[in-house]
């Protein structure tokens, strides 16, 4: 098994677009909860070649582009600190708080430092026992574990000097919130792949059993893509709705316990603010009491002064699902990728970001 | 533009382009500098055709090559895709104190090796030591001149509707074998740089006689990034089939975990030519021959177009604009 080409096979592609068109009778609205899903969906040309009777809409899961601006005015702010270093995942570094952006700030000689794991955070901690890291925890349940064990290992380290700005949020509570406002009618759940890893497929289970909405996992190959289309649409046109996995080499019912009890251990569900969808309880990690010494909220006094929105910026409707982003009148005009106004368009995993590089026709 | 240069002005992406049109070329353009190939070409009762470009690759030792290999490949790559044969380089240093003297020897082992396969002489030098943390271990500038053959009229400004569109071999190599060795994201793969001097393989395509409008080695940015630009200096329409895009299983994997797109990784050893349809065969089968192209492909053609654009049809047949590179690769989040 290779893992990647097998999974982009044309031949058995077609055939499952075919088997699609045959049983696909009723329109029907898919989301997909993941940036990857859009970006794989979009790479591939999913929407071109699906029948009429299905359109699939981008929803809410990337993790920069769901960070408020308050957030990332903050990590700004204390990135310009004296005496402090900032340890953030690549993307994060371009988009912009409410003012300007970690990557300008850097530019101007604030010390953030590009990192691939949260473990080089912790070497860099080291490196620099006179100066306090800080790591940019950023992600949903796929992140959080990884985020989870560096604290761990600051703990048994006695690091005085490590320290977590965490910004993690989880995505279910966010699929219910957007449910509940119904803003939007969906007829099935394209579930996040890489985030069921983790919690398991079970996190899904009251999408299909509150709002009778069926629900699929997903890998994002495009052989995986078509084939959890094609599962949603049979349970629709069935009348079903359960959860089913279409990621069987990755994702179980339960997901992996190893990587739940760690976070577990060190973060608590908390409300969080998402850009767009306000705050939604319990839907945000926070650190633990006795963990609470690695927290940066809790050891500095961030003042990032008052935040504010973009002008005409849609990045919140479009995370929704409620607008696409040709629908902003800033797309591909003052907002694109080299010169980015919303979050959306500067994750590649955003929506904008995804429909600006595929050339927005591509739907 | 912002007011302070980014690490992302340094990709060969979009915001590397927006420097050099909006802030570079409005001081300093002429008319050679404006014609934006990979070397400039002069007439000097022959013609020469010029170039430099300067290499700050971190690891400066990786899998396949370092960094003196690079720069003499880089430079004289740059000289093969204006069709000339490289003949001379320059070669600077700057040196972070302290930098070993063993892996100065190592580097210029690496630079003889290279210079000699390329054929090319190294004529002119210069070493600067800066003070530690001024620089990151070593930088390397070189400059190359080579002769234009008579005849032969190589340019990304000469692609025409029709031309068939062929690449060397498979994509990504590079920047996958680079970035399993740097720090903080080590992961274990068999891969190895492409780093290579193309000049003895253009030789080639061109000693078929063949009607080649144009060259260019997908260095940063990668594939869809140079297509863009010879797209637009071209003013053409350029498709290309994504099944027929040669990637390794071990870069396709790499990029999927990573979450890059392979067309947007680096190589240091492939091309694309742009070649008259009906010697498209006799090229390819010379790039075949050689080692450098043994695994090469036609994978598009070229047509009209309004607006210069670069689509390519995907493995369920769905068609997908390509756009140039933005800001730097960085890994995905989750």
């Amino acid at each position: 098994m290779r893992f990647a080409s097998e999974f982009r096979e044309g031949r058995l592609a077609q055939g499952l677009i075919a088997k699609i068109e045959r049983s696909s009778h009723t329109p029907v609205n898919f989301m997909e909860f993941c940036g990857s899903h859009t970006v794989a969906i979009f790479r591939y040309g999913i929407r071109q070649v699906l029948p009429k009777t299905v359109t699939t809409l981008s929803g809410p899961g990337c993790p920069i582009c769901v960070t408020a601006n308050i957030d990332l005015d903050k990590a700004i702010a204390l990135a310009r600190s004296p005496n402090v270093i900032t340890a953030s995942f690549g993307d994060v570094l371009r988009v912009p708080g409410s003012y300007t952006s970690l990557q300008a700030v850097r530019a101007e000689g604030a010390d953030v430092r590009v990192i691939y794991s949260a473990m080089d955070a912790i070497k860099i901690a080291k490196d620099n026992p006179h100066k306090q890291v800080v790591l940019l925890g950023i992600g949903f349940e796929t992140t959080a574990p990884t985020i989870a064990s560096s604290i761990l290992q600051a703990e048994e380290e006695d690091l005085t000097n490590f320290l977590v700005l965490s910004w993690h949020k989880l995505s279910p509570p966010a699929m219910q919130a957007l449910l509940n406002s119904g803003e939007v009618a969906l007829d099935g759940l394209i579930c996040p792949g890489h985030v069921s890893v983790i919690t398991g497929s079970q996190a899904w289970e009251f999408i299909a059993r509150d709002y009778q909405i069926p629900c699929v996992v997903s890998g994002f190959e495009p052989l995986d893509i078509l084939q959890c289309i094609d599962m949603l649409v049979t349970q629709v046109e069935e009348g079903e709705a359960r959860v089913e996995i279409a990621y069987s080499r990755g994702v179980q019912r339960g997901g992996n316990m190893v990587a739940q009890q760690l976070m577990n251990k060190v973060f608590e569900p908390c409300p969080a603010e998402w850009r767009g969808m306000g705050t939604i309880p319990a839907s945000g990690l926070k650190l633990r009491e006795e963990y609470s010494r690695f927290d940066a909220e809790q050891v500095f006094d961030i003042d990032p002064g008052p935040t504010r929105e973009p002008k005409g910026c849609i990045c919140g409707d479009v995370l929704r699902g409620v607008s696409t982003p040709l629908e902003c009148p800033l797309f591909g005009k003052t907002c694109t990728p080299e010169n980015p106004v919303g979050a959306c368009m500067v994750s590649s995993e955003g929506s904008c970001f995804t429909y600006y590089l595929c050339g927005g026709k591509n739907d | 533009m912002t007011d302070a240069i980014l690490l992302a002005h340094g990709s060969g992406g979009k915001l590397a382009h927006q420097l050099i049109e909006e802030t570079i070329l409005s001081d300093i353009s002429n008319p050679l500098l404006a014609r934006m190939d990979d070397s400039a070409v002069i007439d000097f009762g022959g013609r020469l055709a010029f170039t430099t470009d300067s290499y700050v690759v971190n690891p400066i030792f990786f899998p396949g090559g370092d960094i003196g290999k690079l720069a003499v490949c880089g430079t004289t790559n740059d000289l093969a895709m204006s069709g000339a044969d490289p003949a001379y380089l320059s070669l600077a240093f700057i040196i972070e104190e302290g930098f070993p003297l063993s892996d100065l020897k190592r580097v210029l082992r690496s630079i003889r090796d290279a210079s000699c396969e390329a054929g090319v002489q190294i004529i002119t030098g210069d070493t600067k030591v800066v003070n530690r943390g001024c620089a990151d271990k070593l930088y390397i500038n070189t400059a190359g001149i080579g002769k234009i053959p008579p005849g032969v009229g190589i340019s990304g400004a000469n692609i025409v509707p029709g031309d068939k569109i062929i690449l060397s071999g498979p994509i990504g190599d590079h920047g996958i074998a680079i970035m399993s060795k740097r720090e903080g994201l080590r992961f274990t793969t068999r891969l190895v740089s492409d780093c290579a001097p193309l000049s003895g393989m253009v030789a080639e395509m061109i000693a078929t006689g063949a009607d080649i409008h144009a060259l260019r080695d997908p260095t940063r940015g990668g594939l869809a990034t140079t297509l863009n630009e010879l797209s637009k200096q071209s003013q053409v329409k350029i498709e290309i089939v994504e099944e027929l895009i040669p990637v390794r299983d071990e870069v396709l994997g790499a990029c999927e975990m990573l979450g890059f797109d392979p067309l947007y990784v680096a190589n240091e050893g492939k091309l694309v030519a742009f070649v008259s349809p009906r010697d498209a065969r006799q090229v390819l089968d010379a790039m075949r021959r050689h080692p450098y192209g043994a695994e090469a492909q036609v994978i598009g053609e070229v047509e009209e177009a309004a607006t210069p654009s670069v689509v390519m049809k995907t493995v369920l047949g769905a068609s997908r604009l390509i756009d140039m590179l933005v800001g730097d690769l960085l890994p995905r989040i989750c």
